[in-house]
């Protein structure tokens, strides 16, 4: 860098100072508006089936399967990013965000065809989430079955 | 032949002369505040195409034709073209423009691109090397969202410091000689790689400002001129937080340009009603305000002597992820409007 040129840590409380942060006043109620709606519907459906005389297990599978199908509906409409938009995380952390997650890559990469695209990018942002989750089951139930032994 | 003044500002002997130019963009740019000056503008961001990149193929081949036709020009006309864009291997420039039979050297200067291939253009023209030639250069919003980012689709959310890649092209062809009254190349400075040390990809301006600040203040220092000696100053996409930072660095060295300065990420999009953040992007945002804003206003003799600074974030997705920085480039063109002979 030049002579007049800010030191690194100087810039970087420049670039602080000159950068807006998200207006959290906003997005927060607004990622618990939305995130809470999500939950509500859930909860909603899950009554409505047990209505419908599921047993209580079934009911409550049929929720996530339902919240995955409407997600990955409204992705593929072109909707679903939209309703991310405003709602932040409130869209990202229940199951809708995870369908999301998996049906984008689905629809972009189709264009490189159904095994190369789609097949293979499918789980690019879900991916790890699969993988290390899977690795956090292990882990619990080995320490489960160390309890239970 | 150019000459050299200090270390990388080159003044042109024979000045090139713009002979035409074009500019192509997607639906976003028709809502914006340049759209009626747009040759080409297309509802269909996919141009007819049925994938992204074969889009920005296209827009880009549109382009060229357009200024080629604007020009009265034909294939054999043009000696060279100098060509990039975002795109790995620069899809856009190397697949869009195959089809003209024209020898190619492309060129990557992320979003300084435009600048970029104009330096190079221009020299070669100033040179003899070439009695005509192009630059050109596109950029597309989901072409590139797809390689830099996330799928279309995926609900992300972007922070307010971040940039939105314009969808557009602008082609401009350089020649020995051209009709009064008429916009000339007279300086050109080459940019160093300037590295700040960011790491937030979504913060490009903050890691191109150092870069537009460098090329500024030694093109100044090396042609012996002020920001006063130009009517307008315009830097390529630095936005609403990298033009902050360009303003505080310069104040550094007491220059200040703030009240000639315009950002092209500024201008091409409007930032509030179009949702853009912190302002377009993309190596097409600063080639179509070129050629839909900066050209004609200096044809229309509304700026005499105009630099284009047009900035680029040379990131690499593979580096960042590795945990390194984004280094940024500004390259530079000063632009000279010249009503009759001696002007």
């Amino acid at each position: 860098m030049e002579k007049h040129m800010p030191k690194p840590d100087e810039y970087q409380r420049m670039v602080k100072e000159a950068s807006r942060g998200s207006k959290s006043y906003k997005t927060v109620p607004l990622a618990f508006l939305v995130g809470g709606a999500i939950c509500a519907a859930g909860e909603g459906l899950r009554k409505l089936y047990l209505m419908a005389g599921l047993s209580p297990d079934w009911a409550t599978a049929m929720v996530s399967v339902s919240l995955i199908a409407a997600s990955a509906l409204l992705t593929g409409l072109g909707v679903y990013d939209n309703i991310a938009k405003v709602g932040g995380a409130g869209t990202l952390v229940p199951i809708t965000g995870f369908a999301n997650a998996v049906v984008s890559p689905a629809l972009e990469f189709r264009s490189e065809g159904m095994i190369l695209g789609t097949g293979s990018k499918l789980f690019v942002i879900a991916g790890p989430v699969i993988a290390y989750g899977l690795a956090a089951s292990w882990v619990y139930g080995f320490i489960f079955w160390l309890i239970n032994r | 032949m150019a000459k050299l003044c200090g270390r990388s500002t080159y003044r042109m002997e024979r000045p090139p002369v713009v002979l035409s130019f074009a500019a192509v963009g997607g639906s976003k740019e028709s809502q914006g505040p340049l759209a009626d000056r747009f040759d080409y503008l297309s509802q269909d961001d996919l141009f007819g195409a049925d994938s992204w990149e074969k889009a920005e193929t296209k827009m880009q081949r549109l382009a060229l034709k357009t200024a080629m036709n604007k020009g009265g020009l034909k294939k054999g006309d043009l000696n060279v073209l100098f060509a990039g864009d975002l795109l790995n291997q620069c899809t856009g420039s190397s697949y869009g423009l195959r089809e003209f039979m024209i020898p190619f050297l492309g060129v990557y200067g992320a979003c300084s691109t435009m600048s970029e291939s104009l330096l190079m253009a221009s020299v070669f023209v100033d040179s003899g090397l070439a009695k005509r030639a192009g630059a050109i250069t596109s950029s597309h919003f989901c072409s590139a969202e797809r390689q830099y980012r996330f799928p279309l689709e995926y609900g992300s959310v972007r922070p307010p410091t971040a940039q939105w890649t314009a969808t557009a092209s602008g082609a401009v062809i350089l020649g020995e000689t051209g009709p009064f009254p008429r916009v000339e190349v007279r300086h050109v400075c080459a940019g160093v790689i300037e590295d700040p040390g960011i790491t937030d990809a979504n913060n490009m301006g903050a890691a191109m400002a150092p870069a537009a600040a460098c090329v500024l203040k030694r093109y100044f220092q090396e042609s012996a001129t002020a920001p006063s000696d130009y009517d307008h100053i315009f830097t390529g996409d630095l936005g609403e937080v990298g033009s902050k930072l360009l303003y505080e660095l310069l104040q550094r060295d007491h220059i200040d340009i703030s009240d000639r300065h315009q950002d092209c990420g500024l201008i091409l999009f409007d930032q509030q009603r179009q949702d853009v953040h912190a302002g377009g992007s993309g190596c097409g945002c600063s080639a179509s305000v070129l050629c839909c804003h900066i050209l004609p206003e200096m044809l229309a003799g509304r700026y005499k002597d105009v630099i284009l600074a047009a900035t680029g974030a040379l990131l690499s997705p593979t580096m960042v992820q590795q945990g390194d920085t984004i280094p940024g480039i500004s390259h530079l063109v000063h632009l000279h409007f010249a009503e009759k002979e001696g002007d």
